[in-house]
C-alpha cells in the first residue's frame, strides 16, 4: 500500500513540475496546489499507513494508528489553502494591472 | 510553566487583529502597533534576564509534555534575537508612522507588519520542527501581503516570483520534515537531536540534512539568493527595512539550530559545504554590490554578503566562530534595518535611485549624511561600532579551524562592502549640491528620529561589548553543547 | 449581465439552510468524531459563497451587513484569548478542560472549553474564505 501511495506522490509531483514550468500563470497556481497535495500524501505515508485502532489514551488496544501525521497534514492543508488562495488573488490582481496572464509578458526591462 | 514565553508571539497577533477594527483611524493604527511591539520588546528583555538567571525556559502548550506536545524553548540565543528584532521592528514602525504612506496604511500595513513580527518571534522560540514550519508560514504569508501592498506593477511582478520561490522552499521544508519523521518518528528538536546522536547520523540522515540546508539557504539567501535583490528593491523603505532586518535572519537562525543541535556529527561534510556556500555567497554578493548603480540593489546585495559572512562562523564550528556569528547576527539585524531605512529615505528625498544622478546631499541634509557615514563604518566593521566584535571573533574562529581561504574571502568581502557604499557616499553626498535649498524636500525630525536611534544603537552595541559578552558566550555555549539544550527542552521539572 | 437563474436561486434558498445545519453539526461533532472548527467553518462559508453566487453581492450585503475581515479578526481574537484564558487558572497556554452538565433539554452533556477555541477558528475560516471569494469576484 505504501509503495502505491509513493508512486502516486511521484505522479503528482511530476504533474505539478510540468505545470510549474509552463508560462501560463493559472497553470502555475494549479501546479503549486497539486504540489502541496503531493507532499500531504507523502507526510501521511511517512507516518505509516497502519490498520490499527484509533489512538486513545488507554492501554486496551495494542496497535494504534499514529495520529500525528494527520494533525500535521491538517495544519499543512490549512496553510496551503491560505497560500493558494492568496496566490490566486495575487495572480488575478497582476492580470488586472498589467494585462499579462503569462510570465513571459511580465519579464519587463526594469533593470538598468 | 513559563507562560510568559508565548507573549512575544501572541501580543503582536492580538494587536494586529484589534487594529483591523480601526481601519479608518490612522493614529490608532500607527501608535497601537508601535506600542504593541514596544511591549514585546520589554517582555523579551524580561525573558532574557530570566533565562540568564534560571537557564533555559520551556513552555508546554496545553500541558502536553515533550516530546509529545508543542513546546516553546527559550535559550539565550533565541531570546537575544527576539529582543533585538523586536527593537528594530519598533523603530521601523515608528519610521512608517512618520512617513504616513496613507495608501498602504489603509490596506493594513501595520497589522501585517505585526503578523510578520509574530511569525519571526515564533520561529525563534519554537522547540519543534513542524511548529517552526508553521511560524515560517505565518511570517511568509504576512510578507507576501506586505510585498504586494500598494499594488504597483513592479511589486506585483516581483511578488509573484517571491511567492513562487517561497512556496517551493516551503514544499522542500515539508519534504524534509516528512523524511525525518519517517526515519526518526519525532519532530521535537531536542528529541530529534537525541535520536540522531543515538543513530550516529548515518548517510541517510546526512542526506536529509542537505535537504534542510537547501531549504534554509533559500530562506536565508545563502548561495540561492537570486530572488532577493529584485524583490527587496521593489519595496518602500519601512517594509524593505523590516524584510532585510528580519526575514533572512530567521533562515540563518534555522541553519544555526539545525546544524548545531541536530546534524552536528559530520562537520567535515556538512559544515565544509556550508563553508563553500558562504564563500560563494560573499563572492557573488560582492560582484552584485559593485555591478549595480541602483542604491537599493547595492543595499540588497549587502544583505547577501552579510549572510555569507555570518555563516563563516557556523562553517568553522568552534566556540569563537559561533560567538562571532551571534555578535554579527545581532549587529546585522540593527544595521540592515538602518541601511534600508537610509536608502529608502534617499529615494524618498531625491526621487532617484541611481547614485550617479545626484550629488551634494550632505549640504542639504548634514545630520542625515553623517548618519549614512556612520552606518558605512559600522557595516565595514570599523572598531568603535558594533560590526567590529563579530568580524574579530569570526576571523579568529575561521583561522582556528584552519579555513584560511575562507577567512581571506570573508575579509576581502568586507572591503567590497566598504567600497560599494563609500562610492555611494562620495558621489551622492559630496560634491556640488544639485538641490536648491528652496526646492529641498523637508526631512521631518520624526522620520529622522528612528534613524538616529538605530545609529546610536549600533554605536552603543559597539562600545558596550562588555555588557553584551556574557550573554553571547552563554548563547554560544548552549549552541556548542547540544546536551544543555536537550536538558532544558526535555527535562520535566 | 445577470441571467435568469431562477432554478439556482430557488434551490439555494433551501440548500443554504441544509448546508448551514450540516456546518453546525460538523462543528459540534468535532470533539469526538470527524469535524471541528476548520471543517465546520469551511462548510458554513460555502453556504455564504453559494448565496453570493446565486444572488448578486449587493443584495446579500444588504441582508448580511458584515465586514468579513472583521469576522476573521474576531475569530482570531477569540481563539487567542481562549488560549490565554487558561493562564488565569494557573495552567499553560492553550490548556483545556471539560465537564459534564445536566442541561434542561439535552440531558447530560459534555461541555468543553475547546469549543470556545474552535468557534474562534470557525469564525476565522468563514471570514477569510468569504473575504477571498468576494475580493476575487467583486470586480468581474
Amino acid at each position: 500500500m505504501e509503495t502505491m501511495i509513493i508512486l502516486l506522490v511521484g505522479v503528482l509531483v511530476s504533474t505539478a513540475t510540468y505545470l510549474l514550468l509552463s508560462k501560463n500563470m493559472i497553470r502555475i497556481v494549479l501546479g503549486t496546489a497539486i504540489l502541496s497535495h503531493a507532499i500531504h500524501l507523502l507526510l501521511m505515508t511517512m507516518g505509516g499507513l497502519k490498520q490499527g485502532s484509533v489512538p486513545i489514551l488507554g492501554d486496551q488496544a495494542d496497535t494504534y494508528t499514529d495520529a500525528l501525521p494527520q494533525a500535521l497534514i491538517l495544519t499543512a492543508i490549512v496553510i496551503s489553502f491560505a497560500v493558494t488562495a492568496f496566490f490566486l488573488v495575487l495572480v488575478y490582481r497582476t492580470y488586472q494591472t498589467t494585462g499579462a496572464d503569462n510570465l513571459y509578458d511580465l519579464k519587463g526591462p526594469h533593470d538598468e | 510553566m513559563n507562560n510568559i514565553l508565548v507573549f512575544p508571539m501572541i501580543v503582536p497577533i492580538l494587536a494586529a487583529m484589534l487594529l483591523l477594527f480601526f481601519r479608518s483611524n490612522r493614529s490608532i493604527q500607527r501608535w497601537g502597533s508601535v506600542g504593541a511591539m514596544a511591549a514585546v520588546f520589554l517582555i523579551s528583555m524580561w525573558i532574557l534576564q530570566q533565562v540568564m538567571r534560571r537557564g533555559i525556559l520551556r513552555l508546554d502548550f496545553g500541558e502536553w509534555l515533550p516530546p509529545f506536545g508543542i513546546t516553546f524553548v527559550a535559550d539565550i540565543f533565541a531570546v537575544l534575537l527576539v529582543t533585538v528584532s523586536s527593537l528594530v521592528t519598533v523603530l521601523c514602525l515608528v519610521y512608517a508612522a512618520f512617513v504616513k504612506d496613507e495608501k498602504r496604511e489603509s490596506f493594513f500595513l501595520y497589522p501585517f507588519s505585526l503578523l510578520l513580527a509574530a511569525g519571526v518571534n515564533g520561529s525563534f522560540l519554537t522547540g519543534d520542527l513542524f511548529n517552526l514550519f508553521v511560524c515560517f508560514e505565518v511570517m511568509l504569508l504576512a510578507s507576501y501581503a506586505l510585498m504586494t501592498l500598494g499594488g504597483e506593477k513592479k511589486q506585483l511582478t516581483e511578488g509573484i516570483k517571491y511567492m513562487l520561490i517561497n512556496i517551493l522552499s516551503s514544499w522542500l521544508f515539508l519534504l524534509g520534515i516528512a523524511y525525518l519523521y519517517g526515519t526518526l518518528g519525532t519532530l521535537n528538536m531536542a528529541h530529534l537531536s537525541l535520536r540522531i546522536a543515538e543513530a550516529g547520523q548515518p548517510p541517510l540522515l546526512t542526506t536529509i540534512s542537505i535537504l534542510f540546508l537547501v531549504v534554509f539557504s533559500l530562506k536565508a539567501g545563502l548561495v540561492l539568493y537570486f530572488w532577493l535583490p529584485g524583490s527587496y528593491s521593489a519595496l518602500p523603505a519601512a517594509i524593505s527595512a523590516l524584510f532585510a532586518a528580519l526575514l533572512t535572519k530567521v533562515g540563518v537562525y534555522a541553519l544555526f539550530r539545525t546544524f548545531t543541535l541536530l546534524f552536528y556529527h559530520e562537520p567535515s561534510f556538512t559544515h565544509t559545504i556550508i563553508g563553500y556556500m558562504a564563500a560563494a555567497t560573499m563572492i557573488g554578493g560582492s560582484i552584485g554590490a559593485l555591478a549595480h548603480r541602483d542604491v537599493r540593489k547595492i543595499a540588497s546585495y549587502n544583505v547577501v554578503i552579510a549572510i555569507g559572512f555570518i555563516l563563516v562562523g557556523l562553517a568553522s564550528y568552534n566556540e569563537a566562530g559561533i560567538q562571532g556569528s551571534i555578535y554579527y547576527l545581532i549587529h546585522d539585524i540593527v544595521i540592515k534595518g538602518l541601511l534600508f531605512l537610509l536608502v529608502g529615505t534617499i529615494v524618498h528625498l531625491t526621487g532617484k535611485s541611481r547614485f550617479d544622478e545626484e550629488s551634494g546631499l550632505i549640504a542639504n541634509y548634514p545630520l542625515f549624511g553623517w548618519l549614512f557615514f556612520i552606518m558605512i563604518l559600522s557595516l565595514g566593521g570599523i572598531p568603535p561600532f558594533s560590526g567590529f566584535a563579530g568580524k574579530l571573533f569570526i576571523g579568529e574562529g575561521a583561522i582556528g579551524a584552519g579555513h584560511y581561504g575562507l577567512t581571506a574571502v570573508a575579509f576581502l568581502s568586507s572591503l567590497f562592502v566598504l567600497y560599494s557604499l563609500l562610492r555611494v557616499f562620495l558621489i551622492m553626498f559630496w560634491g556640488e549640491s544639485t538641490i536648491m535649498s528652496k526646492n529641498q524636500v523637508p526631512l521631518p525630525i520624526g522620520t529622522l528620529a528612528p534613524l538616529l536611534a538605530l545609529g546610536i544603537l549600533t554605536t552603543v552595541l559597539g562600545l558596550g561589548m562588555d555588557v553584551l559578552s556574557p550573554y553571547i558566550s552563554e548563547a554560544a555555549d548552549v549552541l556548542m553543547n547540544p546536551d544543555l539544550y536537550i536538558k532544558g527542552a526535555l527535562q520535566n521539572n | 449581465m445577470r441571467e435568469n437563474d431562477l432554478i439556482l436561486q430557488t434551490v439555494s434558498k433551501v440548500a443554504v439552510f441544509i448546508i448551514l445545519t450540516f456546518g453546525v453539526y460538523l462543528f459540534l461533532a468535532g470533539h469526538h468524531h470527524p469535524g471541528g472548527g476548520f471543517i465546520g467553518g469551511l462548510t458554513l462559508s460555502s453556504a455564504f459563497v453559494l448565496l453570493y453566487l446565486a444572488f448578486d453581492v449587493e443584495t446579500i450585503n444588504k441582508g448580511l451587513p458584515f465586514d468579513y475581515k472583521n469576522v476573521a479578526a474576531l475569530g482570531v481574537i477569540i481563539a487567542t484569548l481562549t488560549g490565554t484564558g487558561s493562564l488565569l487558572f494557573g495552567s499553560s497556554f492553550l490548556s483545556q478542560t471539560f465537564a459534564y452538565f445536566n442541561l434542561p433539554i439535552f440531558g447530560k452533556t459534555e461541555l468543553a472549553t475547546v469549543m470556545l477555541f474552535e468557534s474562534g477558528v470557525a469564525l476565522g475560516v468563514i471570514g477569510v474564505v468569504v473575504t477571498i471569494i468576494i475580493s476575487i469576484s467583486e470586480d468581474v
